[in-house]
């Protein structure tokens, strides 16, 4: 199927990318790598008036060091992000979740950015970029701003961009001494998780100083396992304290029931998926 | 309307294209280039899978305007130019890693893809490396076998050469070799149809 | 650099590589679809949104106001031309067959019909325009469920038959004579064990969606369709449009897969046909993946009663079924028999002295169902392997002993079964004993009790199937007593060119089953000619004029024997063409190793490429011979054919999750003799990943508006290379015994074993548990649902009545 013909654009940089959605109005899009995007406009299930390619954009591609953060440029590959060497060393949790994406191809076209900005609640990233407390770095007609994670997923395909705004680079802390780990269930390979989680533990020996724990397509947007995060708190780093903390996995959790799973079997594997995620974070 | 130009398979192309083009609709509707099919509309299948600048990508979700500029390699391009075919394509004809071939120009590309970032990979990560390339007809497993074959077959055949691996020789496909090379190496046959010893 | 090496043996038997793949890995394959031809159109077709309704106004002019759009319409404009849609198998003298427009009328009855066409110069233009198209609507009841649909006050797919009952057909080995009563059988047994299986609906799922280029503009019309079944789309095109069959020539150029789904006339194929005779001009019609899905028809869909009788030593004494079978709106072109291909198989390899099977065929409001691949037989190996684990766990017997003392023993061949057919050949023991050796059977059992012994988070199962099938479809006289309007034979010529070269026309049609090659390899050997030097021709009514095409692992089984006895004709004819050239008598020649030679003679002889060249110049020829070396022969099967096979998986079931992998797989299969082991190989690789896909993870769903909701590949889980385990396989050899060649198909046995096998290995990994069904496909979640359920039901003990 052949998408609805648009205008298209591919400005040079982020000022001019802004310049232009702000005059193409509201049915403007951003296209960033497509794989999310190009489905929807191939099924018609979007029809944007213009498309504006951030492909060109190179303050959008890369990632830098910035003293405790890591800086990834929006448009930097899945497949660039899961090579990426300050990546692997610093935040391996991105590494692990951003294999599970998808496949090759897509992985060589998706971006990370533009899997965050989609806000599709069963994206890997989004979760992942929660449990990590990234800020994201957006800039739009009145400048630059920048928003917590925690702020920045809003709904269902929703975050909290406008539609004239861009999302240049998000800003993940470094993380020495933690234990990470992605957990994904899924129908088939390729499919979207059903379920997953993204946790990050710091032990002191015997103890759980702090923990992170996100999940994917538990809500109509990421969510922050708090209840879980709570219980952990200096709890004793066994599989007996684990388990107890995850009884509160999905608290707070408002799972949809579709044809993939019920909201009952999500909620179950929230649970499952939590206690399994904690324990090969914190290596127990 | 917008102006673009290309090279695929070792030619450049200069076209005006509708915004909304579909990459592989350029390549097959006006570069003549039916090698490269389309087999589904969300990204799933891979049948649509080409090189883009080195990379394996689905052609069915890139926009030919985001593929401005590029070198494209498709099926059609992946043989030496006399003919002899890349080791991937041989090693899927020794294996039967085919039936219908409706999947097969994407599957061999994707294959060319992974042998490119790892050349000996494990039966699993070749699984796993082709999980973006639907198959109904074989049950993956001689596409699996051809996959392992092929990667043997090619670093065989760099060891044997004097040349690096990564030549530049006929369209820079990875695991080509320069036709020269190796004629009757390990790695290249051409007999489509002849008999296993 | 094509090497030709010197004949050195039988190529029957051998692991040629295949003819086909040069085109097919260089990307130099003519699928329908790279065809485009001078003045022509796009088509594209707007399909109805609601699942039953009446359209009320339709109005194609606004679209012929855009851009690019040559021509549009409805199915109104075309009532009298587009023909009705055909059903050839009629399978009860009361059966209920709708009209079948293939553009609606006046009422759509699923989703996804066809509604109006819009012809464009390109296909995004055509695309673009049928947003344009008014159409209104105006809903009427929807009915899904097949039990829904057959209640008194069912709301009516077509309400002018006053019934959403198609047809019911009975086979009752009591009064068809061929065995026991089925009701003295159940008064008289010391077990029964019912249980309800649902067959889900499936989607064949060929990764080439269908594509049809029809061009009216010579003396015949031409249409390049993406079918299985070019001679049979020809003749149903004729007889239902009304052109006379010799002014059309169907082309099935390279087909990329069909697993049945291809086994159909389609309404896009009838629309293209109306649309080019309308406009006079080349159409191209290519459906999209997600068209494919919501209206190419769908697989499957039955619900299956089954009851079996036995006593408490094992020995079963009567086997009973009773199925619903969804047709969907319409009847396709074998919709209300795809079930009954599977109606003699509920007694499989056992000797069952008492047989009935009753299906009732059910309309709804949904995409019609066909063939694919197996066709009734995957439900009936189903029913029958899953029921036979159900009664060992009920006997408390080891479930391969059951099947030992109820199986028909290699010595017992041929054996007539209760349901009426005759067995030719089989070694069920041989196959049994080799997979059971290959499998490490044991081992694996000591290793459950293990796990179940410990409580193990991840819990074994093992899961036979020792299945048979009915194929090399069909006989003829069969097929007529079956009511079925076609036969079953099948056609080939050889002929012999004047350099030697042969030249082979098969009326099978191939879309990924090797023939190019394997009747080369059959050829070679008949003939004494070189593999290359044979050219496999097909898939043209123009060139094969004559032939049933390819489904039912008919093509070897049947379309071989023709071409066996086509090329035992070209032998015959040119032998006292040698004869003269060797100035001896006829009778004093053998045919031996591509060359005629004087009996006891061992000296230089002549080969058939001789006789060709003899035949062109015919300067020389013996008087009365006709100067020709061509054959053609066609051959109807006496018999259905027999393979069979075992077939054991072992599931590794996370009870937490209920995630299930398979850990590994081993299947021994029968086919008879075969051609090509590689060939073989790949056919039973691709079957059984079909069938662990409807086990584990392929189901057509339907919302309760009637709206399919797993109408892309992301919803409907096909399963990657990331997902499937590598199979060990094997073969034992029983010949067929009716022809010459001794084969006996291989395309649709692997599907028909395998997702019993997979699904008793998921329910044998949980039995101990409480767990005694899992509906398919065991997705993790219907796994833990299973196991929560069981461990509730155990939790509130006896006091559930």
């Amino acid at each position: 199927m052949i998408p609805v013909a648009f205008d298209y654009s591919r400005p040079a940089g982020v000022d001019e990318a802004v310049q232009t959605l702000t005059d193409a109005g509201e049915d403007a899009k951003v296209l960033a790598g497509g794989q999310s995007l190009i489905p929807m406009l191939r099924l018609r299930f979007a029809a944007p008036s213009m498309l504006v390619d951030l492909g060109s954009i190179g303050e959008m591609h890369g990632v830098r060091e910035d003293g405790d953060d890591l800086v990834i440029g929006a448009m930097t590959t899945h497949d660039e992000v899961l090579k990426n060497p300050l990546i692997r060393a610093h935040a391996p949790l991105i590494a692990q979740a951003t294999a599970t994406v998808a496949d090759r191809q897509v992985r060589h076209l998706g971006t990370f950015g533009g899997s965050l900005a989609h806000a599709d609640p069963a994206g890997d990233m989004p979760s992942v970029a929660t449990a990590l407390d990234a800020t994201f770095e957006i800039a739009g007609p009145s400048g630059r701003r920048s928003v917590a994670a925690s702020e920045f997923f809003v709904d269902y395909l929703t975050s909290a961009l406008e539609p004239d705004e861009v999302l240049v680079s998000v800003r993940v802390p470094k993380l020495a001494g933690w234990g990470t780990h992605y957990e994904k269930f899924n129908r088939v390979a390729q499919a979207w998780a059903l379920v997953g989680v993204a946790a990050a533990v710091r032990r002191n020996n015997g103890t759980i100083e702090e923990a992170r724990v996100a999940l994917t397509n538990m809500a109509s947007k990421p969510v922050r396992a708090h209840g879980v995060e709570e219980a952990l708190a200096g709890a004793p780093a066994t599989a007996e304290s684990l388990a107890a903390a995850c009884d509160h996995a999905a608290e707070g959790t408002e799972p949809t029931s579709d044809a993939s799973a019920s909201a009952d079997y999500r909620t179950h594997l929230a649970t499952v998926l939590t206690r399994r995620a904690l324990e090969s974070a914190a290596g127990i | 309307m917008t102006t673009i130009s290309m090279t695929v398979d070792g030619v450049r192309y200069d076209d005006d294209v509708e915004p909304r083009t579909l990459l592989v609709h350029h390549l097959r509707d006006r570069l003549g280039k039916v090698g490269t099919v389309v087999g589904c509309d969300t990204s799933n299948c891979g049948a649509c899978t080409v090189l883009m600048d080195g990379k394996s990508v689905k052609s069915c979700t890139v926009f030919a305007v985001q593929a401005d500029g590029t070198d494209i390699t498709t099926v059609e391009g992946l043989a030496a130019r006399d003919g002899e075919m890349h080791p991937v394509q041989q090693a899927f004809h020794e294996t039967h890693a085919l039936q219908c071939g409706y999947c097969t120009p994407g599957m061999i590309m994707s294959a060319v893809d992974l042998l490119a970032e790892n050349p000996d990979p494990s039966d699993a990560e070749i699984r796993e490396g082709l999980e973006g390339n639907l198959c109904r007809c074989t049950g993956y497993q001689n596409i699996i076998k051809a996959v392992r074959e092929a990667g043997q077959a090619m670093q065989t055949a760099t060891a044997a050469s004097p040349e690096p691996a990564t030549s530049d020789a006929g369209n820079g496909v990875p695991g080509q070799q320069p036709a020269a090379t190796a004629p009757g190496g390990p790695a290249h046959t051409t007999a489509v149809g002849e008999v296993r010893t | 650099m094509t090497v030709t090496e010197e004949r050195t043996g039988a190529e029957v038997g051998r692991d040629r590589h295949r003819k086909e793949d040069a085109r097919l890995i260089t990307g130099r394959t003519m699928w329908t679809e790279n065809l485009s031809l001078p003045g022509m159109v796009h088509l594209a077709i707007l399909r109805s949104p609601m699942a039953h309704a009446r359209i009320t106004n339709l109005d194609v002019s606004p679209a012929l106001r855009l851009p690019g759009v040559v021509e549009a319409f409805s199915g109104r404009d075309v009532a009298d031309m587009q023909g009705s849609l055909p059903c050839v198998w009629p399978v009860t003298e009361d059966i209920v067959m709708p009209d079948y427009p293939p553009l609606a009328v006046d009422e759509v009855r699923h989703t996804g019909e066809p509604v109006a066409v819009v012809a464009a110069r390109d296909r995004a233009s055509a695309q673009d325009a049928l947003e344009a198209i008014e159409i209104d609507y105006e809903p009427l009841p929807v009915v899904l469920d097949m039990e829904a649909a057959l209640a008194d006050d069912a709301p009516l797919v077509h309400g002018e038959k006053g019934t959403n009952r198609c047809y019911t057909w009975v086979l009752d080995s009591a009064a068809a004579g061929t065995g026991d009563d089925v009701a003295q059988a159940e008064a008289d047994a010391e077990v029964v064990v019912r249980r309800r299986f649902i067959q889900q609906r499936l989607i064949p799922s060929f990764m080439e969606p269908r594509s049809v280029v029809v061009d009216p503009t010579g003396d015949q019309i031409t249409v390049w369709s993406a079918t299985q079944v070019p001679h049979i789309l020809r003749i149903l095109l004729s007889m239902s449009t009304g052109v006379a069959e010799h002014k059309i020539r169907v082309i099935a150029p390279d087909v990329g897969g069909g697993f049945g789904g291809k086994l159909q006339v389609t309404p896009e194929e009838f629309i293209a046909f109306a649309a080019a005779r309308r406009f006079g001009r080349p159409v191209k019609y290519t459906e999209s993946r997600s068209e494919t899905m919501l209206s190419g028809h769908h697989g499957r869909d039955q619900i299956q009663d089954i009851t079996v009788t036995a006593r408490r030593d094992g020995t079963v004494t009567g086997i009973s079924a009773k199925l619903l079978a969804n047709m969907g709106a319409y009847l396709g072109i074998i919709t209300p028999g795809t079930p009954l291909l599977g109606a003699f198989m509920y007694g499989g390899i056992y000797k069952f002295p008492a047989y009935r099977l009753e299906c009732t065929g059910v309309f709804t409001n949904t995409t019609k169902t066909d063939a694919y691949r197996g066709a009734g037989r995957p439900e009936a190996t189903f029913a029958l392997e899953r029921i036979m684990d159900e009664l060992a766990a009920e006997l408390d017997m080891e479930p391969m002993e059951l099947r030992r003392r109820n199986w028909i023993t290699h010595d017992e061949f041929p054996f007539t079964t209760s349901a009426g057919l005759t067995y030719d050949s089989g070694n069920y023991e041989a196959a049994t004993d080799k997979a059971m050796e290959m499998f490490g059977y044991d081992d694996l059992r000591r290793e459950q009790a293990e796990r179940r012994a410990s409580g193990d988070r991840i819990q074994l199962g093992i899961g036979i199937s020792t299945y048979t099938e009915m194929c090399g479809i069909a006989p003829s006289r069969v097929l007529g007593q079956l009511r079925y309007a076609a036969g079953g034979w099948e056609a080939a010529s050889v002929r012999m060119l004047p350099t030697g070269k042969v030249e082979v026309v098969t009326g099978t049609s191939p879309h990924g089953q090797s023939h190019e090659t394997a009747w080369s390899q059959i050829v070679a050997d008949q003939l004494g000619v070189d593999f290359a030097d044979i050219e496999v021709l097909h898939g043209d009514t123009r060139t094969s004029h004559k032939g049933l095409d390819t489904y039912g692992s008919r093509s070897l089984a049947v379309g071989g024997i023709a071409l066996v006895n086509a090329c035992q004709k070209v032998v015959d004819k040119a032998k006292p063409i040698a004869a003269h050239l060797l100035e001896c008598d006829p009778a004093d020649l053998e045919f031996v190793e591509g060359q005629y030679r004087v009996k006891g003679s061992p000296g230089a002889g002549k080969t058939l490429a001789d006789c060709a060249l003899a035949v062109f110049t015919s300067h020389d020829l013996p008087d009365g011979v006709e100067p020709s070396l061509d054959g053609d022969a066609t051959f109807d099967p006496e018999n259905f054919s027999y393979p069979h096979g075992t077939h054991l998986c072992a599931t590794e079931v996370d009870t937490e999750t209920g995630r299930v992998t398979i850990r590994s797989y081993v299947a021994v299969d029968d086919v008879g003799k075969v051609v090509n082991p590689t060939i073989v190989e790949g056919q039973v690789h691709g079957g059984v990943a079909q069938g662990i896909a409807q086990a584990l993870y392929e189901e057509a769903i339907y919302d309760d508006d009637g709206n399919l909701m797993t109408g892309t590949f992301v919803d409907y889980t096909l399963p990657s290379s990331a997902d499937l385990p590598d199979f060990t396989t094997d073969r034992t050899e029983t010949p067929a015994t009716g022809h010459p060649l001794g084969t006996k198909g291989v395309g649709e046995a692997g599907t028909i074993a395998s997702t019993p096998a997979v699904v008793n290995a998921v329910v044998d990994a949980l039995r101990h548990l409480g767990v005694n069904d899992v509906r398919m496909p065991c997705t993790p979640e219907r796994v833990w649902q299973a196991i929560r359920n069981a461990q509730g039901n155990a939790q509130e003990g006896g006091d559930r009545p």
